[in-house]
Formats: structure tokens, sequence, C-alpha cells
């Protein structure tokens, strides 16, 4: 290193500048594909994969500040590294490594956008990220997140030809900006009378309970805004469509990641002290956004759109540990309040990895086949095995499945509801059972919804003669889901050594800890003493001896004979392939089960129909009833006010002219 | 790991693979005679499982790899699960390793690589039973999980030979909880069996079957073992059944060896009379149609959500 860069501090600073470099240099050859592609893309990779070495080095090492003199005077920003913003820097580098491999081949000769503009707004939107985690002071912290907005905004709007996707990206800004106010409401809250913006004042300000109330709320409506809770949840289904396929990956995997690490930051590191009734909130919020977010993913028939609700699933399971955690922290039971904080930030961890996999892997099968609707796709596993069994991984883990990560975080979610059965609070201890009965019925519709959605992409015959010509990745491509697919598997394997950096957090910032394990490296066993653990290792070592013995075991016994022939199916003989399920048969149960969820239009033809057509369509019944409405009041009260605006000169003068007799005398 | 694990472990794979398909024919044999038929051979299933395994396979030409490698995942899981569940001793080396949870996990992989499979050919019949599985299995698979919560809070563990141990070898209490759990189990063990009233294994009616349709493109060595992987099933799920609501009998810590050895007639005895008891709910109820599946399951999932409840009000 350098002798400029004396701490972890300087090598990340210096990192994000470096991708705030690789984004310039974007604008110099803006239309090359291959500078921008071969040669950018993969040096901010690097830069991620840097980045990640650095927050994981500097995990345990003693918090740092610095003040970068840049903005307006007398207002330098405030920068500080803990164990909080490390982990949440190694999320962003190592998930972003993957995605920008993938970037690297994936961005290609289209419309919209040129690709050096589309590389600048890229790596600025990085470096954003990690500014908004390292950021000390709400100056600071507002100014790197509205860049993130704005960016994510631009790269949401790349097809900016198509009014679907402008649409969809003011849909996003208006709910980035919603959230922004309010988290810039709860910073004015949490000064506390002192008018230091720095997060030290805050640290320092003693608030009323009251006010810390309030200032949780609004960060948690702010934040939740960023993270796609439930109501504020409908930016999600649109942008994450609209958006190229890697950006799509960056926003779900890592973008909602910091309003997690937001409202970490505010409950546990500014307001310090969190009761614990804010915690039964969020958790009713996480819960009911899990439910509501899987019960949609399960209805959906564009493949993106699909991951999105499932993005909305997974916010809200990590919202739920999240809720639990500080439950506990009020009700001073620091060693589960530990465990359900590791639970949702190892889940943090995971949902980056396996949804930025799943992402890519549609951006793929986008790519070779231009078609995002599940009902025209199908059979994909046989053109392209690479992102078929890549994505297979991403799928299982997503699903909850033994010995992957998905199942880890969860397993750690349900033994911190399944040991909190004496809270003092009765209301909550009624409340807890009902939450582990969501988290489970969570956990199994996302298997549900995971099985739709690789089924009907990958497996069965195409749905569409043109799905003949599909083609595989290109290398970097497969290098990026890799690494992904990579991450999935080493997070389920290592659970232990995980959540021994996670101590390290959750020590810091809520001062709550897990005892010392007394198992071996390979067995996790977060409260020993309870007979509790899982080895995901062993686990797996197991199942695959009994598989392959049972592989050998036919071998050696029985021949080794196959035929292919045409399917049997019942003794059907002309089978065709649009009597699949399409995706909309085979969310059918679920629109069955789960009616009063949907605001569902069916279309059925009468008997009599010459060209019958069937059609149903879904739609989300918060847009209905609150989205709607309030639009209507908006723009009625903007008509109202359409009044003083005449389209004359002598009018507008007048108006100047009152004014300034009124601030006149106001002022006098 | 001491050599009694190991002999326990042993002798509950040995004893899970060989007694498994001698369950469903005994299940079979007892729906035949409260059905007034002529009963087939108890030994049907293994003269069925060893014809299939000479059979040479017939493999549908858009098949991938995935159809041909989950037989062997499923059978996999299947035999791992019965590893894990303390059927005859609780003594047992993966305790450790993986938990009630991890169970319930390994039964939802064998679940979702069978929908896989069958979704793989792109017959009609394939996809259907595989959104019904799933649909099956979604509302089934919480159901379990809460019912073992009950048992794991009762005795402050999620491994289940130490639950099992903990309800063995305590002085004998009255848990209201688990008798609601144990209705919700039962359910369960129904739906996910696929047994009637949810699923009927004896037909091919496309209008209502379940398992079957999953299985329609398999032949000779694979469906040979789907087959065995479903007796494995029924076995397993029966033997969840026993370590949570009648665990007297097995093996436990401190039990002289030779407690292992009487432990397998006792666990006859306990197979012979859920068979009986499973074949009569089967013979007393009727098919429901599929879409009344949900409610069923619901009801148990309802049921097992009780159980926690009472548990945490009475505390026991």
């Amino acid at each position: 290193m350098t002798p400029l860069i004396h701490s972890p501090l300087d090598a990340c600073l210096t990192l994000l500048a470096l991708w705030v470099l690789i984004g310039l240099a974007g604008l110099l050859r803006p239309t090359s594909l291959i500078f921008v592609g071969r040669t950018l893309f993969p040096l901010g990779a690097l830069c991620g994969v840097a980045l990640a070495v650095v927050a994981l080095l500097s995990l345990g090492a003693p918090t740092e500040r610095a003040v970068l003199i840049v903005g307006l005077p007398d207002l330098p920003m405030h920068l500080r590294r803990d164990a909080l913003s490390s982990f949440f820097l190694f999320l962003l580098g190592a998930a972003s490594a993957g995605i920008s491999v993938f970037a690297a081949g994936y961005f290609r000769k289209g419309h919209g956008t040129s690709a050096g503009l589309l590389c600048l707004q890229y790596h600025l939107f990085l470096a954003s990220m990690g500014f908004v985690l390292l950021a000390d002071d709400a100056y600071a912290f507002m100014v790197a997140w509205e860049t993130m907005a704005l960016s994510s905004y631009f790269l949401v709007t790349t097809q900016h030809s198509l009014g679907e996707i402008r649409r969809a990206g003011f849909l996003y800004l208006l709910i980035a900006h919603v959230g922004a106010l309010a988290i810039l409401l709860a910073f004015g809250v949490m000064q506390g009378g002192s008018w230091q913006f720095t997060f030290d004042a805050m640290r320092g300000a003693h608030l009323t309970p009251f006010w810390a109330a309030v200032a949780f709320l609004l960060a948690l409506f702010g934040f939740g805004a960023k993270a796609g809770l439930v109501p504020l949840h409908v930016w999600l289904p649109e942008a994450h469509p609209a958006a190229p396929s890697p950006v799509s990956a960056l926003m779900s995997g890592v973008m909602l990641k910091t309003a997690v690490y937001g409202v970490l930051r505010v409950t546990f590191d500014l307001l310090g002290a969190p009761q614990w009734w804010w915690g039964v909130v969020a958790l009713s919020v996480g819960l009911f956004s899990a439910l509501y977010g899987v019960v949609f993913a399960a209805a959906q028939t564009d493949m993106k759109r699909l991951l999105a609700w499932s993005s909305i699933e997974n916010v809200g399971i990590i919202f739920a540990g999240l809720g639990l955690a500080i439950v506990f922290h009020g009700v001073r039971m620091s060693g589960l309040a530990a465990l359900a904080l590791i639970a949702a930030l190892y889940h943090t961890l995971n949902h980056a990895f396996m949804k930025s996999l799943l992402f890519c892997g549609t951006g793929a099968v986008l790519h070779s086949t231009g078609e995002r609707n599940l009902g025209r796709l199908g059979g994909l596993i046989h053109r392209m095995p690479w992102v078929a069994w890549l994505t297979l991984i991403g799928t299982l883990a997503l699903a909850g499945l033994p010995p992957l990560n998905g199942f880890v975080s969860e397993w750690l979610l349900l033994q911190a509801f399944l040991f909190a059965h004496q809270v003092p609070q009765t209301f909550v201890n009624m409340l807890l059972p009902l939450g582990t009965a969501v988290v489970a019925l969570a956990a199994a519709l996302a298997a549900y919804v995971m099985v739709k959605f690789f089924g009907v992409i990958f497996l069965g015959q195409p749905r569409e003669a043109t799905l003949l010509l599909a083609h595989d990745a290109s290398v970097l491509e497969r290098i990026g889901l890799l690494w992904l697919a990579l991450g999935c598997v080493t997070l389920g394997l290592i659970p232990t050594q995980v959540v021994g950096a996670l101590r390290i957090v959750t020590r810091q910032l809520a001062r709550v800890d897990l005892p010392d394990p007394t198992a071996p490296w390979w067995l996790l066993e977060p409260l020993p003493g309870r007979l509790a653990s899982y080895s995901g290792l062993v686990f797996l070592l197991a199942a695959t001896a009994v598989v392959l013995l049972t592989i050998l075991a036919v071998r050696l016994f029985y021949h080794q004979r196959v035929r292919h022939d045409a399917p049997w199916d019942c003794g059907f003989v002309r089978l065709d392939p649009r009597m699949q399920d399409t995706a909309e048969g085979f969310g059918q149960p679920i629109r069955h089960i789960f009616e009063p969820f949907f605001a569902m239009q069916r279309e059925l033809p009468s008997p009599f129909d010459s060209t019958p057509r069937y059609r149903v369509s879904i739609a989300d019944r918060i847009w209905q009833r609150l989205y709607q409405p309030l639009g209507t009041l908006v723009q009625r009260v903007a008509d109202a006010f359409s009044v003083l605006q005449r389209g004359r000169i002598a009018t507008y003068l007048l108006y100047s002219f009152v004014t300034l007799v009124l601030l006149l005398a106001v002022v006098l | 790991m001491r050599p009694i694990e190991i002999l326990t472990q042993l002798l509950e794979l040995i004893v899970a693979l060989v007694a498994a398909p001698l369950f469903v024919g005994w299940v079979n044999q007892c729906r035949a005679w409260l059905q007034n038929r002529s009963a087939p051979s108890l030994w049907l299933p293994y003269r069925g499982i060893r014809k299939l395994f000479h059979k040479d396979a017939v493999i549908a030409a858009g098949a991938s790899r995935l159809f041909r490698l989950a037989p062997y995942i499923v059978f996999g899981a299947m035999v791992v699960a019965a590893g894990i569940i303390p059927s005859m001793g609780t003594r047992l080396p993966l305790t450790r390793v993986a938990d009630a949870i991890a169970l319930v996990g390994l039964l939802a992989m064998a679940r979702v690589f069978m929908s896989l499979a069958a979704m793989d050919i792109g017959t009609a019949f394939g996809t259907l039973g595989a959104r019904r599985e799933m649909m099956v299995g979604f509302l089934a698979e919480p159901a379990l999980l809460m019912v073992i919560f009950v048992a794991s809070l009762i005795s402050a563990t999620t491994a289940l030979p130490a639950i099992t141990e903990h309800l063995a070898t305590q002085t004998l209490g009255l848990y209201p909880s688990l008798a609601f759990t144990a209705v919700a189990f039962l359910m369960v063990l129904l739906a996910e069996n696929a047994r009637i009233p949810v699923d009927n294994p004896a037909t091919h009616l496309e209008l209502t079957m379940i398992h079957e349709a999953l299985l329609l493109e398999y032949s000779a060595r694979h469906l040979a073992l789907m087959e065995w992987a479903a007796a494995l099933k029924l076995f397993n799920y029966a033997c969840i059944g026993f370590a949570l609501f009648i665990p007297w009998g097995v093996s436990t810590r401190g039990s002289a060896p030779a407690a292992l050895l009487a432990s397998i007639p006792l666990l006859a005895v306990k197979l012979a009379a859920a068979g009986t008891f499973l074949a009569l709910i089967e013979t007393v109820s009727a098919k429901l149609r599929v879409f009344r599946a949900p409610e069923f399951l619901a009801t148990a999932f309802l049921f097992a959500v009780l159980g926690l409840l009472v548990h945490l009000l009475l505390g026991a």
C-alpha cells in the first residue's frame, strides 16, 4: 500500500474514489463497448473484491474517523468506519464484484443510455452506497443517499424511450424522495435541540421517550420506503423489471440493504436505547411484508417482477429479525437480542448473494431470448446449462433448503423465535408464536415460488420456437454467476465463522453478544447449553455420501440400460408445449387460497365463443385503496391551486407586490 | 463418535430401509381387510421394487440431467432423514449436526426436487402434479414445523433425539398442547404421504392425483428409487410421530446396548398399530376435492399454532 493509506478507512475511501474515477473514465470513449465492458467493469469488480477484503480484515479493527474538507464551507463531511460499516461494505464489495463481472458481459449495443454514461451512473451508484455506509453526519449521509437515489433512477430509466419505464422510474423517484424527507425529519428530531447534525452529537443528545419514538418511526418509514416494506413497496415491482438486470441485482441485492443499515444505525447507534414496543412495530411490519410479498411473488408472470416481490418478502424477514432484536434489547435479553440481530444480518448478507444471482440469471435469459414473460419461456436448461445450474443454486438457497445459505439464516431466526418464550410482556408472548408461524409459512411459500420460477423458465419444453436458438451466457457472465453462486454455497457451509464475525458487529453496535461457542469449528451452536445446533458441512457430506453410495449400489447390483422415447403422459399422444402449466397456471392454487389479498379480474369465455380467451389479471389492493386515492387527492389540491395560475404578467406582478407588502408588514 | 452411536445409526438405517416397504405392504393389507377385499401379499412392495430394478429404464426424450438425478437425491434425502429420526435409539451421531428444523428442510428438499423433476419433461400431468405437490407442501411444512416446535419448547431443544429423550424419560406428564399438535401431525402425515383424504395412492385419476402425477414419467430403477423413497417417507413420518407422541421404549442415554435390541420388537408393534390406524382412517374417510385440501391443511396448521399458544398460556 502507498504511504498515503494508513488505515482501512483510507483504503475504503481510495477504493470508492477509484470507482468514481472508473465511472468518469467511461466518458472518455462512451460508445466503445470493448473499452467500457471489457476493461472498466472488470476493473470495478476488482475494486469490489478489494473493498470486500479490506472490509473483512477491518471488521475487528477499532473505530476510525476522518473529516473530508469538501462541500459547503464550515460543513465538512464527517466519516466513520466501525464494525457495522465494515460488514455492509463487505456486502457491497463482495456482491457488487460478481454483479460487475456479470455486467461486463451483459451491456451490449442497444437503445437508450450509451455504455459510457451507463458506466458512470453504475459506478457512481456503487460509490454513493459506500459513502452512505461511511457517513458520520446528516449532511454527508443525505448527500450520499440522494446521489444513490438519483444515480439508480438514471440506471432504472436506461431504456428511457419506453413510456412504461419512464413511469416506473418516476414512481421510484417519488417514493425515494418521500422516504428521504422522512429520514431528514428523523435527523432533525435526533439532533435534540443542539442543532449539531453530526452523528456524534446525535449519539450524545438526550431525547425524551416520545421524541425518540418519533425519530424511530420516521426512520422506519423513511428507510422502509427504500427497503420496500409494505405498504411502501409499490415502486419495487415496477422499478426492478424496468432496470437492466445487473442494475436490478444491485438494487435488490445491495441498495435495499443500505436501508437495513440505516435502520440499524439509527436504532441501535444514534438513538441508543430502543424501547421494546418499537420492535413490535418493526416485527409486525416485517412479518406482514414477508407474507404479502411472497404471496404476490407466487402469482407473478414476469420473472423479474416475481423476484422483486420475493425481495419484498426477504426484506420483511430481515425486518422481522431486526424487530425481534429490538424487542429483546428493550427487555434486556442480551443473548437473544444478539441471536435475532445476527439472524437478520446473516439474512441480509445471504439475500445479497441469492437475489443478485437470480437477477443476473434472469438477465442472461433475457439476453438470449429477449423475453421476460414466464409464459413464453421454458426448457432453457438444455440450451443454457451454465445459467440453469448456477441459477438452481440460487433457487434452492432462496427456497431455504439445507445446506445452502438461506437455510442458515432462517434456522437462526426460528431459533430466536423459539427461545423467546420468557419475554415479560404477555402481549409480545402471544405475538411471537404467530410470528413463528408466519415465518414458517413464508419460508414454505418461498419454496413454492422458487419451484415455479425455476421450473417454468428452465424446465419443460420450450414454449416458443425461438427459444431453440437461445445460447448460453458469455464467459464473463458465467464468472459473475459463479462468484455469486459460490457465495451462496460458502455462506451455507461456514455458518460458525460468519456468526463469529457478526458477533463483532452486534457487540459494537448494540452491546449484545452471544456466549462464546464451545462447539468445534464446524458446528454452529449459537446458545451453548441449549441443545440446538447445525452443521451445514457435515450435513452436506452425509447427504452427498448417501446419494453417491446409492448411485454406486445401483450401478453395482443392476444395469445401466437406458432407452429414450416419447414421454408417456398417461398415454396421451399429441403432446404440445402449450399443455404445460403456464406461470398463471402454476400460481393458481395461491390465487385461490389467498384470494382476499388480490384484486383479481378474470375474463372467461362463454361456451359459444369461437375464439375463446382466458385472461386473469392481478392487481395490488394497496395500490388501488391507498395510492390511487392519494394520487387523486394530490391532483385535486393541485387543481385548486391552479386558480392562481392566470397566465397574465400583470397578475403575477400583483402577486409579487402583495407578497412584498406582506413580508414588509411581517418584518417591520 | 462412540461405538454405540454407530451401532444405533446402522441399525436404524438398516431397519428403515428394510422395514419401509413392509410397512407400506402392511397398510395395504389392513386396508384390503377393512374393505372386504382379499389382501395382496405383504411382500408385494419388495417384489415391485425388485422387478423395477431389473427393467430397462425408459426416459422421455426431452429429459435433462435433473430428471435422472432427482430420484437419487429424493432417496438420499429420505435415508438421511431416517438417520436423524430416533426410531429406536436416541444416541445418534447426527444429533448435533441436523436438528428437527434441518429435518423439515430435508423433507422440503425432497419435495422440491421431486416437483422440479416432474416439470422437467413438460407434460401436462407432470406440471399439474408439481403444482399440487407444492400446494400441499407449503401448508404442510409450516404445520409440521409448528408441531415440532411445541415439542421442542417443552424439552428446550430442537434436536429430535434430545426431544424424544426428554419426553421418554421424564415422569409422565399431561400436555394439552401435545394433544392439539398430535391432531395436526396426523393431518400433515396424511397429506404429505399422499393418503386419503388428500390424495389416493391407488388411483391414476387425473382429476385427483398428486403423488402419482409426479412419478408418471419415471420407470425402472428411477421409479424403484422413488417408490422406495415414498415408502421411507411414510416410515419416517410414522417414526417422527412415535418420537414426539409415543416416545417410550426407545433406547436412551444410559441404557444398556441390549435395550437397542429390545426396541426393535417395540418399534414393530408401534408400526403395526400405526398401520392399522392409518388404514382405518383411510377406509372411513372420503377423498376430498383438490381444492378442499388447502382447507384441510390450513386446519392442521391452525391446530399446530393453537398447540403452541396453549403451551405458552398453560406452560404445558
